[in-house]
């Protein structure tokens, strides 16, 4: 442990508006969830910050809500607890991402609003919320407000919130009905792994058509993204026909517009070189990403 | 130097009191103030699990929690698995199927492996699912091959045990051992 | 300090050796018991913090300490410091405690702090500030052999290493077909889970008395005489329960010990120096990485006629093991296979990063990856089947090595290379695989989904290795380890040797050696701590040489002293109690029982240093391993489905523990050959974390079935051979094997990370 943890102060709130006071007090405290981003950064003396907002003790950010419109989730939300929950089966790529979100003592104590707010481009959940086109509450002393996801990162590991605001929720609108949705992520191992990409894909079918893409990527740019010119490939084109057991089968009807999507990500996605992969090889495997979630789409039972 | 808080917990079944800075990791209250240096560090930053401690039954890598977080908890330490000086049905496993080598991800694993068993319910998890279940406790020296062998047969045992007090399994379950002229049984796996 | 007792233990009378009784120390480690050095709690002791080089090649212009700090109870040591002489002893004794005016590679350490309060150290730490002017920096095998710039000798070559046998010139134009192929390997690092760990502390006899996670006692012994200039009997090193070693902790606590007692010197308080993973992983010693290239003549029945084999492998900024590494890399490079023409080119160079060292497999696992790559290309060449082409020329008794050594006894090539076969139904097996991977092409052409829109193929690759037991060459003879076993007062007997435990299970395979020998039950036996107060020297543990050698001489002690007593008894000893009654009767009439056994050289083996010619090991463990992997034809990620392992190790004195040791190092080779790779930024490493220095979870781990095969080495306890390297050794290859397999594509690099399989795919047109 590199950071010299005796000298950290750590405030712990009575309730959520005093959370909210607090934070907007100086100096002003760090929020803390499950620490497991913090520590990490802690323990390389990478955290400088000696004032800490301890959140574990509001209830009011706790709790999974159902609604016919979508599902609200607490910000202090385990992995854990999105993977058990049952009203969440509705939404198999965010169960999906929460199972592959590092190991079971990981899952047990991180966050979604922790792993929203760390911001990290290869966040494992915010492709998920992306692809999903989540809402996420945010609260203050000014009071609370709402924010599209996809507005929310705005630059390499920053928010369009400020340092006096807090996550509360996220809420996760219904796919619609016959929607298709695949989560993948490719990361370093199998198992307690960082993503070198991470990707989820819903398609709304209406009839034959895919009547509404939504493609989302994480390490893949500075922050997570969607891709909106592959989105814009794929929608109003028809689906790849289901093909019995054993049928030939005509190529895929959709495979032009795969095509098109795949080089269209050249203006949706900026990888990078790093620690853990290559531009080219992270390029290469997000349109491939795109090709198999057509291929899921093509054998999924249309309902 | 910010002023050191009080905090409440039980550990291993009973109530101890520490006073100690708010960020102080749980790691390292358990093994300074609490004398249980059981808990091991193998990196400090949760990717190795030598740290694990069940905090209401769930496990946690200590080097991640602040003190602060852990006032009324519940924790379980590797020195709490055994009830006086009989060992749990894993411990027993381990020692036997040879799940412990160097030891030093043992107690990790142990905890790990426990709210496994616990979530299993009396059910024997299939290999795959203790693998995926362990995923967060690194061993360097046993392939993991005895670990999963061993927590499957602590898991069997947890079963019938309802019935009578049997005990794991024989050893060597996936070794055979073909000798030249060997007139020794060969052990297969069940 | 409390004797490593054997507590529990379940013996399937009347013989221990060959059955798994329990561990010795089993029920410390699951419960938490155990004490390892981290754990242990030092009145007054002070942590000790290393301030190191973040250049990989300069000189030092300035030291300061931030007078803005404040210094006070801070211990602050630098190379002026030390007393003796400033070198960690090894064997070319190149390596500096600490940096005098230049440093040779990023993380060298510079000066020591110590504080009672481990964050004061740290900021204390942080407050030295080194200024170093840079120089050019040699960082890869290929600017050292450039000589971009001179950093060792006028070549840059620490030392090379010619083998020849035979007339290659004659192999080559006897062949059919000259294959040739060149197979690269990268740095890997040991990653036990407990870190390097020391304490020292001053005694009151002006001696030292240090304590660690290592592996060799005497090693450290050795070098703190040299660096304190004391004689051998004022200082004692004492091996503490350790998280696992690989060869990490073979030579490097020397330096640790030598840090932390540098600073209790001064000080004249017990330091700890507890490294943290950064740390460990950025400044301890890595597996060497090795380039290969091959040429290799075989005549189109798939007779092997020659082999040119050219060596380089990066030893870093000091000479340390490089020598030794390289010479059994060298001396493993043409396999258990018979070559009847052979050359064998190794050199070690240097480069400005951290020293290389030990590590499992000692330069083996290098030499043979590259070796079995190259039997499947030319099995391919051939259109000839991967099992048959090695099977055909796989050494039998009588066959001879490149350096001239005739294999007399126990060779299980052949044997474990048949397990293999017909355990993973090898022919059969692929022909299926080939079947699925063309109905998954099938399919996917005709954009049916399958494995949920993945595209999957399998592949199934095989590999045959060997490993010779104990020190190479004359090693043994020098070494001339000690071992002895003496009587407590109860009438215990207590072996004492040097060995240490570090989860492979030493003791308990003591234990039952001797208790095999004295007729008694493995848990009467106790054996002595590791510590060079009270045991002799019998050797480091390294090289798989624990079992066979030394447990050769704990058997050898434990006869003679059942001789001894029974002759003072007058009549035979049965079993335990009697055991103890008749050593208290010798004991009261007289005096203490020692008994002592020294390595001699079994007869008929010769070694020549000169010229690398003879027999240079006493024995050879063999090993197969077939590996089926599946790959995402889109991810290029791989995942290894099943091992199937036999290994001929002479004998399983503990079968638990041997196939323990089979599965750990068989797990490390899969770690080695698709995930585990140091990445660097100008000269120093990038990934020095855990999560990033990517090593297999349980969730990686295939399901691993061995097989152990017996055949027996007379000069072995009980048969015995070396299994602690072997497995190492197999698993890359048949990975490498099985890739190929299932996608066409052969690579030639290790790890075969999906970045690096996806350029060979592409490359390949696929
Ligand atoms: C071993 C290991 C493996 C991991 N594996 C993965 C993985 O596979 N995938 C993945 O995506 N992540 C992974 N992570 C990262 C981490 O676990 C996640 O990002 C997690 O969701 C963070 O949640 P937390 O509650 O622990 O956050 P904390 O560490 O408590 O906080 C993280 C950041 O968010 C801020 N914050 C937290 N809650 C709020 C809030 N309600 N409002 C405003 N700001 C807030 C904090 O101030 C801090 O800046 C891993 C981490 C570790 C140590
Ligand atoms: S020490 Fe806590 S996870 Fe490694
Ligand atoms: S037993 Fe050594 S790390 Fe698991």
């Amino acid at each position: 442990m590199r950071a010299a943890l005796s000298a950290i102060e750590v405030l712990r709130p009575r309730g959520l508006s005093h959370a909210l006071e607090l934070i907007a007090s100086e100096p002003q405290p760090v929020p803390l969830a499950g620490g497991t981003d913090l520590f990490v950064a802690l323990n390389a003396g990478a955290e400088p910050r000696t004032r800490f907002l301890d959140l574990s003790p509001l209830a009011a950010l706790r709790g999974i809500r159902s609604s016919r419109e979508g599902v609200t989730i607490g910000s202090l939300t385990t992995f854990r607890e999105i993977r058990e929950h049952a009203g969440l089966r509705h939404l198999p790529a965010l169960v999906a991402a929460a199972a592959e979100v590092g190991g079971w003592q990981i899952q047990n104590r991180a966050t979604l609003g922790g792993n929203i707010a760390n911001a990290s481009p290869a966040g494992d959940a915010l492709p998920v919320l992306l692809a999903h086109e989540a809402r996420v509450k945010i609260a203050s002393v000014r009071g609370e407000r709402e924010i599209a996801i996809d507005r929310l990162f705005t630059g390499y590991r920053q928010l369009a919130i400020e340092r006096d605001e807090l996550i509360v929720s996220i809420h996760v609108p219904w796919p619609t009905r016959g929607a298709v949705a695949l989560f993948r992520k490719v990361g370093t191992r199998r198992a307690q792994s960082i993503s070198k990409v991470v990707f989820c894909g819903v398609l709304h079918v209406a009839g034959r058509g895919m009547e509404r893409v939504r493609l989302a990527y994480g390490s893949m740019a500075p922050v997570p993204v969607r891709a909106r010119a592959a989105e814009n490939a794929l929608e109003g084109s028809a689906l790849p026909a289901p093909q019995g057991a054993g049928s030939p089968g005509s190529p895929d009807v959709s495979e032009s517009s795969a095509a098109a999507a795949r080089r269209a990500l050249s203006k949706d996605l900026a990888p990078i070189d790093d620690i853990r992969s290559d531009r080219d090889y992270r390029m290469d495997i997000a349109g491939r990403l795109i090709e198999q979630l057509l291929r899921v789409a093509a054998f999924s039972p249309r309902r | 130097m910010s002023r050191p808080i009080r905090v409440t917990m039980t550990v291993n079944g009973r109530r101890r009191h520490v006073t100690v800075p708010a960020m102080k990791r749980l790691r390292d209250v358990l093994r300074e103030d609490l004398k249980l240096s059981g808990s091991k560090e193998g990196c400090g930053e949760g990717e190795c699990g030598a740290c694990s401690v069940l905090i209401d039954g769930k496990s946690v890598n200590s080097c991640l929690v602040p003190a602060a977080q852990a006032s009324g908890a519940r924790i379980v330490t590797i020195e709490g698995l055994a009830r006086g000086r009989r060992l749990s049905a894993l411990q027993r496993a381990f020692i036997e199927l040879g799940g412990a080598q160097c030891g030093i991800c043992t107690p990790g694993m142990l905890i790990t492996a426990t709210e496994l068993l616990q979530r299993a319910k009396g059910r024997v998890p299939g290999d795959q699912e203790v693998r995926e279940a362990l995923a967060g406790n690194l061993c360097r020296c046993t392939g993991y091959q005895k670990i999963v062998d061993a927590v499957r047969a602590a898991a069997r045992t947890r079963v019938s045990a309802k019935r009578a007090k049997a005990r794991p399994r024989a050893a060597a379950a996936r070794t055979r051992v073909s000798a030249k002229r060997s007139a020794r049984p060969k052990t297969r796996r069940p | 300090m409390s004797p490593r007792r054997a507590k529990v233990a379940v013996i399937h009378a009347p013989s221990s050796v060959g059955v798994s009784v329990h561990r010795v120390e089993g029920v410390d480690k699951v419960t938490g018991a155990a004490r390892y050095l981290d754990d242990l709690v030092v009145p007054g002791v002070l942590h000790g913090r290393t301030v190191r080089s973040v250049v990989p090649r300069g000189r030092i212009r300035r030291v300061t300490l931030d007078p803005a700090f404040d210094w006070k109870g801070v211990v602050v040591a630098d190379h002026r410091d030390i007393p003796g002489e400033n070198v960690v002893a090894l064997i070319a004794n190149d390596q500096p405690l600490l940096a005098v005016d230049e440093v040779r590679h990023a993380e060298e350490p510079i000066l020591l702090v110590a504080h009672e309060n481990p964050e004061r150290a740290e900021a204390a730490r942080l407050a030295v500030k080194v200024e170093i002017e840079p120089l050019e920096a040699v960082l890869t095998v290929e600017d050292a052999l450039a000589r971009r710039a001179l950093v060792h000798g006028d070549d840059n070559v620490f030392k090379e290493i010619v083998i020849a046998r035979g007339d290659l010139e004659r192999g080559f134009s006897d062949a059919d077909l000259v294959i040739e192929g060149e197979y690269r390997s990268g740095h890997q690092e040991q990653l036990y889970i407990e870190n390097n760990a020391m304490l020292a502390e001053r005694t009151r006899d002006g001696g030292l008395f240090v304590r660690g996670s290592l592996q060799c006692p005497y090693y450290v012994h050795r070098a703190l005489e040299r660096m304190f200039a004391l004689p051998a009997g004022k200082v004692r090193v004492l091996q503490t329960v350790t998280g696992g070693g690989f060869g990490g902790k073979e030579e490097y606590p020397s330096m640790i010990g030598g840090h932390a007692a540098l600073l209790a010197w001064k000080s004249g308080r017990p330091v700890k120096i507890v490294y943290d993973r950064l740390e460990d992983i950025a400044a301890t010693t890595k597996r060497h990485p090795a380039v290969s290239r091959l040429r290799a003549g075989v005549m189109r029945d798939g007779t092997l006629t020659a082999l040119d084999f050219d060596l380089v492998m990066d030893g870093g900024a000091y000479e340390t093991l490089t020598a030794v590494v390289l010479s059994r890399g060298a001396i493993h490079a043409a396999g258990p296979y018979r070559w009847p023409n052979v050359r064998i080119r190794a050199r070690g160079v240097a480069t400005n990063t951290p020293p290389n060292g030990a590590f499992r497999g000692f330069g083996a696992p290098q030499t043979q990856f590259a070796l079995e790559c190259h039997m499947d290309r030319i099995a391919a060449a051939l259109g000839m089947d991967a099992v048959e082409l090695r099977h055909r020329n796989a050494v039998r008794i009588g066959d001879v090595t490149p350096t001239g050594q005739v294999l007399k006894e126990s060779v299980g090539a052949r044997q474990v290379l048949e397990r293999v076969a017909a355990r993973s139904k090898w022919s059969a097996a692929r022909r299926e695989i080939e079947r699925a991977n063309a109905a998954a092409e099938v399919a996917e052409r005709s954009a049916r989904t399958v494995n949920g829109g993945r595209r999957l193929r399998r592949g199934l690759g095989v590999s045959l290795v060997y490993h010779g037991a104990g020190f190479t060459g004359s090693g043994e003879v020098r070494l001339a380890s000690l071992a002895a076993m003496d009587l407590d007062r109860d009438g215990h007997p207590r072996v004492r040797v040097a060995n240490t435990e570090i989860g492979q299970g030493t003791t308990t395979m003591f234990a039952q050696l001797a208790a095999e020998a004295l007729r008694v039950p493995a848990e009467f036996v106790r054996i002595e701590d590791p510590d060079t107060g009270s045991v002799p020297d019998s050797g480091p543990t390294v090289a798989s040489r624990t079992c066979m050698v030394v447990g050769g001489l704990v058997a050898e002690c434990a006869t003679a002293m059942r001789e001894r007593l029974e002759l003072f008894a007058e009549r035979p000893i049965k079993g335990a109690n009697d055991f103890a009654h008749v050593a208290r009767r010798y004991l009261a009439a007289r005096g203490a029982l020692r008994i002592e056994r020294r390595y001699r050289r079994p007869p008929g083996i010769e070694w020549d240093d000169a010229s690398y010619r003879g027999d240079a090991y006493g024995v050879f463990s063999y090993a197969s391993c077939a590996i089926e992997v599946e790959v995402d034809l889109d991810t290029c990620e791989t995942r290894v489905v099943h091992v199937q392992t036999a290994q001929d190790i002479g004998k399983a004195i503990h079968p638990v523990l041997a196939a323990g040791q089979i599965e750990g190092g068989t797990l490390q080779g899969l770690g080695w050959a698709l995930l585990e790779e140091l990445r660097w930024k100008e000269g120093r490493v990038w990934n020095h974390q855990l999560t990033n220095y990517i090593i297999p979870t349980s969730a990686d781990a295939p399901p691993i079935e061995v097989e152990i095969v017996e055949i027996p080495y007379s000069h072995g306890p009980h048969g015995a051979k070396g299994v602690g390297e072997l497995p190492m050794d197999a698993p890359a290859p048949a990975v490498v094997a099985a890739i190929a397999h299932a996608t066409g594509v052969a690579v030639s690099e290790i790890p075969v990370t999906p970045e690096r399989l996806r350029r060979a795919l592409r490359e390949a047109g696929r």
